[in-house]
């Protein structure tokens, strides 16, 4: 019952995350080398994959319940935030994520930073190291707490981080520019929805409530939310920052 | 170490960049868990009242937001 969900927002969550890590390494490859900025991704990926080796099993030791309680928690601390954010941008309250701006504002500042060293350049692979552990320990970390849910989710949530790298790497591949085309904050919003109905309901099962209609709940979950959250952007548009005439 | 330094700030700012709002989400868990399985409300109360106070919570951080309240 869960997989198809666990696929859905594995693999949006980690899109939109994989989206931002590759801009800023475009921007490093483009102004300071590929070398670096390959090499800087690829080593942030190794460490996430042995992170993620070494916790995904780890949990499957503990109580389910206290699994439930513990990631629900953690869950809904991150979904929440995430989907709070979702929430002021929808509203216009703070600006849209431009990845476009986000590629502009990397390159010119890598530029300032002065002409590239030959062979191995330190910047450019501190930089994309960084972007690719930054973005990369928050698709692990959605990866493991949708995965943790219930026996047997770690595979199909893992089938859909991997699928958003594959979709981004070739993306990278095929444009070498940023993506901008993805509309990147209306999957963060639908993201947000799903990763506080996951929360709600694994923190509900770890407290031993009972949740009407079972699995099923976890539907009514994700259109509460959704519904709350439209309805608070709407009564937020009203705080919207005055654009400068 | 610089660098993983900064990974690691951002790592915990994931979850915590709102002293308020996680907060108020930890609480309100922290009540249902400990409240609610001894209430004996009726099939499924506990989970709906679960479900509206973490709403309450996003609407009202929202808009705290908004008002430029964080």
């Amino acid at each position: 019952m869960h997989v198809v969900p666990s696929v859905v927002a594995a693999f949006a969550a980690s899109l939109v995350e994989f989206i931002e890590a590759l801009t800023i390494v475009l921007a490093v490859g483009s102004v300071r080398g590929w070398r670096g900025a390959i090499g800087g991704a690829a080593a942030a990926l190794g460490l996430l994959l042995v992170l993620a080796a070494m916790l995904g099993p780890a949990l499957t030791r503990i109580p389910l319940r206290a699994v439930h309680l513990g990631i629900g928690t953690l869950l809904l601390l991150f979904g929440m935030r995430w989907l709070r954010k979702a929430i002021l941008r929808s509203a216009g309250v703070i600006p849209l994520h431009d990845e476009a701006a986000a590629y502009a504002r990397q390159t010119a500042a890598l530029r300032a930073a002065g002409p590239a060293p030959g062979g191995w350049d330190p910047l450019a692979v501190a930089t994309a190291f960084k972007i690719t552990m930054v973005e990369g320990i928050e698709v692990v970390f959605i990866v493991i707490a949708i995965g943790a849910g219930g026996a047997g989710l770690l595979v199909p949530a893992s089938f859909g981080a991997a699928a958003a790298l594959g979709v981004v790497v070739l993306l990278g591949l095929a444009l070498h520019r940023p993506v901008a085309a993805i509309p990147e904050n209306m999957l963060k919003f639908g993201v947000g929805v799903l990763l506080c109905a996951f929360g709600t309901f694994w923190a509900g099962e770890g407290m031993g409530l009972v949740w009407p209609g079972d699995e099923f709940s976890l539907g009514v979950l994700v259109a509460g939310y959704f519904a709350v959250a439209l309805v608070t952007a709407r009564v937020c548009r009203p705080y919207r920052p005055a654009l400068d005439a | 170490m610089k660098v993983l330094g900064a990974v690691w700030t951002e790592a915990l700012r994931l979850f915590l960049d709102d002293g308020r709002f996680a907060g108020a989400v930890l609480g309100w868990l922290a009540l249902c868990w400990i409240v609610l399985p001894r209430l004996g409300l009726p099939w499924g109360v506990a989970a709906i009242l679960l479900f509206a106070g973490l709403a309450g919570i996003l609407a009202e951080g929202a808009l705290r937001s908004a008002r430029g309240g964080s």
